[in-house]
């Protein structure tokens, strides 16, 4: 069979030595992870292997020989290496030795054991000892539950290097038994600023939780559970979104280190977010408060609303008359008609009332932008629902007087036929009626049938209009859900250091030499930006569409009310 | 060693198919499909531009002229690097695995590498593709529960549609190498 041996690029100028690694059987290959230099004591060299395959629990050994002579191949040294591979007794006893510059090795092995005596073929793989160190390699996304240790090989290959981390913590320069060849020999690196930061984040860290348990512990407190406050803030959509940035930052203030890939890049995301967020929100704060725009923005607010109104009064005198050409009926029309305009002049009464404060209330609630451009977009989701308050109503009186007519009409269309309706069986069933409940129930089934375009109208009109504030809204609250859940840090990360998201592998075939081994060059193949996306984003409080469009078109012909927005604590009903 | 042979695409347009023997297990094989012709290039161009400075002509506006230069630049873009592709190639190493890489005309390469142990089997299909009926090389994937069962299909070519001769030719080099991995197994079971 194939033997496959995985070399670190950065020991292809090493000395001779020995080579250190794993091998691993049921795939036939070895992956190399140092090379030890003379001189050596076999004894110390065992003992220092013992004390890594503790700490790290990856069964390293003593894989081979590895000679790099710079001039012609010396009889001596090859048979010393040879005589190693009985003290070190490894099964097989790889040999690779370079001579000078020259690109293609040989590669031998020697097995003492071996059933089969022909030679078996190797291939002779490089690979990035760095990157792969600090990849995560991540499984195809429909064959996540199925990873048998079968499947994925190339993930044995990428833990074996990833564990193996201690043993690259020992450079060259060290005092120790061994010395060994590795990415790391060179010299350790570390980063001052990261061991500040880290150093500072402990503290950092227990402040913000001290500040939030104050916080949560003020919202949790009953003073804010009586029912009409309770209720103002379930409904809302600031308050949600202050609550679920509440969370994250509880997510990231905690003090257990995250255990593994997913709970690191979690935590990060949530604070890239975070730090977004804030930025985008002072930017827009400090934009607002520059040329007094939140003066001119109240100054407009009121004509604004005052031209909504007019608008609607003239929609509703147009519905009185014969909108579109058709024939409505007088009364109910006009009773309709004046219900409705003395809604609206409520409205702009109150409106008027507060017109002196509005500069002063946007001025201080623009101040909360600085607690985030979602926050910033969710006040006006809300400003816009309380400016538009009177649609909703509108929309609540039509569709109810609506839905009442059309269970009305359906209830004395089987009367008009004979049947009724059986609660108990949830079935239609036959009746006998009396002559003067048919008389009556034919009456009250005449009369509702030509009212009913009248009602149909004005249910049509104020629906439309609710439709459409509601759409407006919807994108408000799609686009704080979209920086709410997008995972910044990994798309930056996926831009900068592709190799730490690696989708699989890529092999490159370097040139050949005839009998040589075939040599190849593996590289990490990053995921997609896609497939980053998918993997990393955040989990989100609102989960739409609630109905499918079917259900959605019936609910609006019988005229039942429709919340088309759904939040993931509500009861289902 | 490498050698090459002319081909025709499902569709008449002439491809290359390029063998190369690494070693023993290891095969390399290319399709490369017609490159990007000038003239096709200035046709598209002048028709866009014609039609802006029509549009110029009727009413006056200098941005039909900046937006059409823009979307020829944009589209032109979008083109090279994510719908002409150039080369399609078959990496199969035994006992390692198959790689599958496209490389589109602005010079990325886009490769999926599927391991040999997920790998059940390659084979021709036939497949119903708008009027008409093409053959299709795929690798059939295990499915790792079910021994006899299929978890997916790779098609492979799927830009460059070759025709069942240069299929033949593709099928029969990936075999000789599939082959081997069955030999193999046995002498690890012995162990």
């Amino acid at each position: 069979m194939v033997l496959k041996v995985f070399f670190p690029s950065c020991c292809s100028s090493a000395d001779s030595g020995i080579l250190i690694g794993r091998w691993i059987a049921e795939q036939n290959s070895a992956v190399i992870l140092a090379v030890v230099h003379f001189p050596f004591i076999p004894v110390q060299v065992k003992q220092y292997l013992g004390e890594v395959q503790r700490v790290t629990k990856v069964s390293v050994s003593v894989l081979g020989s590895w000679s790099n002579s710079k001039q012609e191949k010396e009889e001596s040294l090859s048979e010393f290496l040879e005589d190693l591979g009985t003290i070190f007794c490894h099964e097989p006893w790889i040999q690779i030795s370079k001579e000078g510059d020259s690109k293609f090795w040989s590669c031998s092995t020697l097995q003492k054991h071996s059933k089969n005596p022909q030679e078996e073929e190797i291939i002779l793989v490089y690979y990035d000892q760095r990157k792969v160190m600090l990849s995560h390699l991540h499984p195809p996304l429909d064959t996540a539950g199925q990873r048998t240790g079968d499947a994925s090989k190339l993930s044995a290959i990428f833990d074996t290097v990833a564990r193996s981390q201690v043993l690259f913590m020992t450079d060259r320069y060290d005092e120790g038994p061994v010395k060994l060849t590795h990415w790391q020999s060179d010299g350790v690196e570390a980063s001052i600023i990261v061991e500040l930061l880290k150093q500072a984040s402990v503290p950092a860290c227990m402040l913000l939780t001290l500040l939030l348990s104050l916080v949560s512990g003020i919202c949790r407190s009953r003073v804010l559970k009586f029912w009409p406050l309770s209720f103002l803030w379930s409904k809302l959509s600031t308050c949600e979104q202050l609550g679920h940035r509440l969370q994250h930052l509880q997510v990231i203030s905690s003090n257990k280190k995250a255990q593994n890939q997913n709970q690191l890049m979690r935590k990060a995301n949530i604070f890239v977010s975070l730090l977004i967020d804030v930025a985008l929100g002072m930017l827009l704060m400090s934009w607002l408060y520059r040329k007094n725009r939140i003066g001119h923005l109240a100054d407009t607010l009121i004509p604004a609303a005052d031209h909504v109104a007019e608008e609607l009064q003239d929609l509703l005198q147009w519905l009185m008359g014969a909108p579109a050409g058709l024939k409505m009926n007088r009364a109910l029309d006009q009773v309709l008609g004046r219900f409705f305009l003395y809604h609206i002049h409520l409205w702009i009464s109150y409106i008027h009332l507060l017109s002196p404060f509005i500069e002063m209330i946007l001025w201080y609630v623009g101040l909360s932008a600085c607690l985030g451009l979602t926050v910033a977009l969710c006040i006006l989701s809300d400003i816009i629902a309380l400016l538009t308050f009177h649609i909703y109503c509108f929309y609540v009186y039509g569709a109810r007087l609506y839905c009442l007519k059309i269970y009305g009409l359906s209830s004395l269309w089987r009367l008009f036929r004979g049947k009724k309706w059986n609660v108990l069986r949830q079935r239609v069933d036959s009746c006998s009626y009396d002559l003067d409940q048919l008389f009556i129930g034919t009456l009250l089934f005449t009369i509702l049938l030509f009212l009913l375009p009248t009602t149909a109208l004005y249910y049509l009109v104020f629906t439309l209009l609710r439709l459409l504030v509601v759409i407006v809204q919807g994108l408000i609250h799609l686009l704080v859900d979209l920086i709410d859940s997008l995972p910044l840090y990994s798309l930056i990360l996926r831009l900068c250091r592709s190799y730490r998201l690696a989708a699989g592998v890529k092999f490159r075939v370097l040139e050949q030499q005839d009998g040589k081994p075939l040599r190849l060059l593996m590289q990490i193949n990053p995921l997609s930006y896609g497939g980053v996306v998918q993997t990393y984003r955040l989990p989100t409080y609102s989960c739409y569409p609630r109905d499918s469009w079917a259900s959605l078109c019936k609910k609006l012909f019988l005229g039942e009310l429709i919340y088309p927005w759904k939040h993931k604590g509500d009861k289902q009903n | 060693m490498a050698e090459e042979r002319r081909f025709r695409s499902a569709s008449g347009v002439p491809i290359t198919l390029r063998r190369r023997q690494h070693s023993a297990s290891c095969r390399e094989l290319a399709v490369r499909g017609p490159r990007l012709q000038l003239r096709s290039l200035s046709a598209a161009t002048s028709a866009v531009w014609l039609a802006a400075y029509g549009l110029f002509a009727l009413s006056e506006n200098s941005m039909v002229l900046s937006a059409a230069i823009f979307i020829t630049l944009i589209g032109l873009m979008i083109y090279l690097h994510f719908v002409k592709i150039d080369q399609e190639s078959l990496l199969v190493i035994g006992s390692l695995g198959i790689q599958v890489t496209s490389s589109y005309a602005s010079g990325k390469e886009s490769t999926v590498f599927i391991e040999m142990g997920q790998v059940k089997d390659v084979v021709i299909n036939e497949a119903i593709h708008m009027q008409k009926v093409i053959y299709y090389l795929c690798i059939l994937l295990q499915d790792p529960e079910d021994p006899q069962g299929i978890s997916e299909v790779v098609p492979l070519f799927q830009s460059s549609k070759p025709r069942l001769d240069c299929l033949i030719e593709v099928y029969k080099s990936c075999q000789e190498i599939l082959e081997q991995r069955k030999t193999a197994p046995q002498s690890n079971e012995i162990k």
